[in-house]
């Protein structure tokens, strides 16, 4: 059990800049998931707490103990690999025990521990066997042995279901779960998988580009994004972000042939300046034909079993509608949206930064409401 | 390309490579330098410190029409050896690929000449085309001196070079089958889809595809050709240069001269002439090399 | 691929056959020859068919050439030759791939040049410096301080000196090189979390993992060793380190003697045999060591 505290961290490649300026704190126990795309930095952060990479500037404490010079053995983190990297020429009970025999613990106790791991995982039937003879599901459990045995402080993840096929990530992430629960060890899980991120996470730190673009817990992540990368990001299909201007006087914004009415105090606040809304397609309601609403021409449609997404077309630009089982479209028609005002989110067009409003939605508005939002309005 | 994971310490590295370090120095750096040295000094006959003597030792060479033989000499056989080697090993590569029933076998035969040494397969081969018995005997009875290695340079060079044919012919089969083999079994099928058959196939598809492991092999090959330990072997076991400096390649002229004649500076001015031919090899097979990684 | 091409095919196998009688044919002669009597391997025709000779040729040979000595000899020297680089070559790879180091460059150049030059020449000098290993230091210290050392480390007529120089190159470390540039990187990251430090990480890791390597390096480094010509032909002046390759001109009939080819063909088959069976036996693993260090 330990915290981890990571101050100014930054780090560059020669000339090339990696991170700027990272400052997070993971309290003790806490299960953190750091999402970004590829490229954005939150590996190398992972590997920096490990101690494979090194720190160009700022530092890194784990249980308050500065780590920034201490060898990876050091510092007390295990770390499951993307590909495992499990040493091929070691059996399953070679791989699990070899933290321990370079350490110098006594066989008989190895032993005891190694045949103790392998049961938590599973794995007591295949001691013997060498890596390239078990499945992806198996070598993966071997890794996670490999990190458990040693009874570490922190457990590191670097996208360790990546490589596995979708149902088995679905249970994995289940075991992974469990095991935190039960060993309460602070982790630390990278992945570019929103989905992941958001079933795994206590606590989820946004990075894009080296930047931390938020931290939070995952529903409030969801629901009040603070910059346009983290709205389009999070969010499957993605939030519908279209540039606008603030009209002052009917205290609203025009978009596709509609005025849509956001709250006139906010309004006044914006004074006419052009800002990016944003809405998330599972938050547009549609309205009957001809009651003003904006009009979106269907593209496509996705069928996702459990309802639909109509890819669209307002003013020329895509808009992504997310639309119940009930709701009949054909591509080619043309739909009748109401944007809620409490559903939509404003980010400084230079910055992409939220802009707050008062009338923002609840951080915790209860999923099941979405979709019962929707109403009947086919043309 | 570099590591990722890379450990830290600056003095391991030392001690793990100072083995291999301190005996290229001995055996390496410090020969190639005393090369260098010698071949633009010259030591006094009667002893005392050599002397600089500038390209002297050069022009020396430059200056004998015995230097410039060994020159045609080892032009022909760097040139006509490696041409027949890699024809041959293409041949055999290209039908040994078609993966025929029984080709398995040929295949493992092909390679056995490379484990035999110069010297060795020099040995057998003066008795394989002794002009007196063996195949050639029967020849030569019919027309006389049709061929005699013993009597003529040409034939004596003819031979040398058939043996390095045999020998490198199953080298460059396994490189150039190697190379087969990495082209995607889906191009022939293509090709097949499009209606060529066997010999278009090859001739269009496979071999142009080659063009790299082709390549890699006349350079590999003719530098072989001029400075392998074969060449010298080959030479020194069967013809010792002979008859009349017909075989006299340039290796063999540099050993000789140093040897026997213990004209160090001479020798190592031929040796640099040498290493600035191989150098000159060396480079063009990077630039090519360099081409083929952005080939791909 | 459905392929019914019976021309093409009879073409393929007339070639594959072709080849054959080319390549192996020579290899036929020679054990045809080295099995006959010498009245038979001096017959117009030459007769391909062998005799029953090869013994009493073989032993005779072995006598004349004294191939006891000469074969005891090139085993020891291309089996030093080859312990040496399997394993002097596995350190200097790793001590270029592994480490973050200003001198892993100097070290990869100054191994790989070594690539280019080979031994035939700069032999003269390489065979002064067996000669007097010392010379180098000699020569620097005279240069600096005027100081001279009257100790000669003489490695002629010795194995050393018949095996050091040859293991002063580059291709096994570039065999090596190769190999370990195709790890992942996270299986040394992985033993660094597991506590492993760099050397325990070669020996745990490395060196396992590395058996075919060496397989494939032992093969190739045990028919370059047995095959050496020019440089025992220099170092060797004592008959009782002569090798198999400088006996070869023994096994040769007298110009003028008796021309007992038989003996010279059954001699140069026991020679031929060592690196025919490694490369017979172990062609898999000679193959890819062959192909691996020249790409």
């Amino acid at each position: 059990m330990a915290d981890i505290a990571i101050r100014a961290v930054r780090k560059s490649y020669g000339k090339t800049p990696a991170l700027h300026g990272v400052d997070l704190f993971f309290a003790s126990g806490e299960f953190v998931v750091i999402l970004g795309p590829s490229g954005c930095g939150k590996s190398t952060l992972l590997r920096m707490i490990a101690g494979l990479e090194d720190i160009t500037g700022g530092e890194i404490a784990i249980d308050g103990r500065v780590v920034n010079r201490l060898e990876p053995r050091e510092r007390g983190c295990a770390m499951v690999f993307q590909n495992y990297a499990l040493y091929p020429h070691m059996s399953v009970a070679g791989n699990i025990g070899y933290a321990l025999k370079v350490s110098g613990v006594p066989k008989a106790e190895r032993e005891r521990r190694i045949a103790e791991t392998a049961k938590i995982v599973g794995l007591q039937d295949y001691l013997a066997r060498r890596p390239a003879a078990l499945s992806g599901g198996q070598r993966q459990r071997v890794a996670m042995a490999r990190a458990i045995i040693r009874e570490p402080k922190v457990f590191l993840f670097d996208e360790p279901l990546s490589n596995l096929d979708a149902k088995l990530r679905i249970s994995m992430r289940a075991e992974i779960r469990k095991l935190h629960q039960r060993l309460s060890a602070t982790s630390v899980f990278v992945t570019h998988d929103q989905v992941e991120a958001m079933t795994l996470a206590d606590r989820l730190v946004v990075m894009n580009r080296g930047h931390v673009e938020q931290v939070g817990r995952p529903l409030e992540i969801y629901h009040r994004p603070a910059s346009t990368f983290v709205a389009s990001f999070i969010g499957a299909p993605a939030m519908n972000l279209v540039r606008s201007r603030v009209e002052v006087e009917s205290a609203g914004i025009r978009f596709g042939g509609a005025m849509v009415a956001i709250d006139p105090a906010f309004a006044a606040k914006l004074r006419g300046q052009d800002v990016t809304v944003g809405i998330r397609p599972e938050h547009c309601c549609l309205a009957a034909p001809g009651d003003g609403g904006v009009e979106a021409r269907v593209d496509f449609i996705e069928e996702l079993g459990v309802g639909r997404v109509a890819y669209c077309e307002v003013d020329g630009l895509p808009f992504a509608i997310s639309l119940d089982d009930h709701t009949v479209v054909a591509a080619g028609d043309s739909l009748f949206l109401t944007l809620p005002s409490e559903h939509l989110h404003f980010f400084d067009i230079e910055s992409g930064r939220r802009i707050e409003t008062d009338a923002a939605a609840p951080v915790a508005a209860p999923a099941a409401s979405q979709h019962s939002e929707q109403t009947m309005g086919v043309h | 390309m570099e590591k990722r994971a890379v450990f830290k310490s600056w003095w391991l590295p030392i001690v793990f490579a100072l083995p291999q370090l301190l005996l290229i120095l001995c055996f390496f750096y410090w020969p190639v330098a005393a090369v260098v040295n010698w071949a633009f000094t010259l030591e006094p006959p009667f002893g005392g410190p050599a002397e600089f003597v500038g390209f002297a030792n050069f022009q020396e060479a430059f200056a004998d029409p015995f230097y410039w033989n060994s020159v045609v000499v080892s032009l022909i056989f760097a040139i006509v050896g490696p041409l027949f080697a890699i024809s041959i090993g293409l041949v055999l590569a290209i039908a040994v690929d078609r993966q025929l029933p029984g080709s398995g076998f040929f295949r493992f035969l092909y390679i056995l000449p490379y484990a035999i040494a110069g010297p060795a397969a020099g040995m057998a081969f003066r008795f394989i085309l002794s002009p007196e018995r063996g195949l050639a005997a029967s020849l030569n009875a019919m027309w006389p001196d049709i061929w005699n290695p013993a009597k003529y340079g040409e034939h004596a060079l003819a031979l040398v070079i058939i043996i390095f044919i045999w020998k490198w012919s199953g080298y460059t089969f396994i490189f150039l089958l190697a190379g087969l083999q990495s082209v995607p079994r889906a191009l022939g099928e293509a090709a097949a889809m499009d209606g060529a058959g066997p010999f278009r196939r090859a001739i269009d598809v496979q071999v142009p595809l080659l063009a790299p492991t082709l390549f890699f092999l006349l350079v590999t090959m003719m530098t072989e050709g001029f400075v392998g330990a074969d060449t010298f072997g080959i030479v020194h076991a069967v013809t010792e240069g002979g008859p009349n400096h017909g075989t006299e390649v340039m290796v063999y002229r540099i050993v000789d001269e140093a040897f026997k004649g213990l004209n160090y500076s001479g020798a190592s001015a031929q040796s640099i002439i040498l290493i600035g031919l191989i150098m000159i090899f060396t480079f063009i097979q990077f630039r090519f090399v360099e081409k083929r990684v952005h080939y791909k | 691929m459905i392929q019914r091409t019976p021309v093409a095919n009879a073409v393929t196998y007339a070639i594959m056959v072709f080849g054959f009688i080319l390549l192996i044919g020579p290899f036929l002669v020679i054990i045809a020859g080295a099995s006959q009597t010498m009245q038979q391997v001096n017959a117009i025709p030459f007769s391909f068919l062998p005799d029953n000779q090869f013994l009493t040729n073989a032993a005779q040979a072995w006598k004349r050439a004294d191939l006891g000595t000469a074969m005891t000899n090139s085993l020891i020297m291309a089996v030093l030759v080859t312990a040496g680089k399997v394993a002097l070559s596995a350190f200097t790879a790793f001590a270029i791939v592994f480490f973050r180091s200003p001198l892993k460059h100097v070290f990869f150049w100054s191994v790989f040049i070594t690539l280019m030059l080979p031994l035939e020449v700069r032999v003269v000098p390489t065979y002064a410096v067996a000669a007097d290993l010392l010379q180098p230091v000699k020569s620097i210290l005279s240069l600096f301080g005027g100081i001279q050392i009257g100790i000669d480390w003489n490695l002629l007529n010795s194995y050393t000196g018949l095996t050091l120089p040859l293991i002063a190159t580059a291709t096994g470390t570039f065999l090596y090189r190769q190999f370990f540039m195709t790890l992942p990187d996270e299986l040394a990251e992985a033993a660094r979390m597991d506590g492993s430090g760099p050397v325990r990480f070669f020996f745990d890791m490395l060196l396992p993992l590395s058996r075919t390597n060496m397989l494939a390096l032992t093969t190739i480094m045990f028919v370059y060793g047995w095959n050496q010509y020019l440089w025992p032909l220099l170092m060797v002046t004592d008959p009782s380190y002569k090798t198999v390759m400088m006996s070869l001109r023994s096994l040769l009939p007298a110009d003028n003697g008796t021309p007992d080819w038989n003996v010279t063909l059954a001699g140069s088959l026991l020679i031929m045999l060592p690196p025919l069976i490694v490369v017979g036996v172990l062609q898999r693993w000679f193959v890819r060591g062959l192909v691996a260090t020249e790409k």
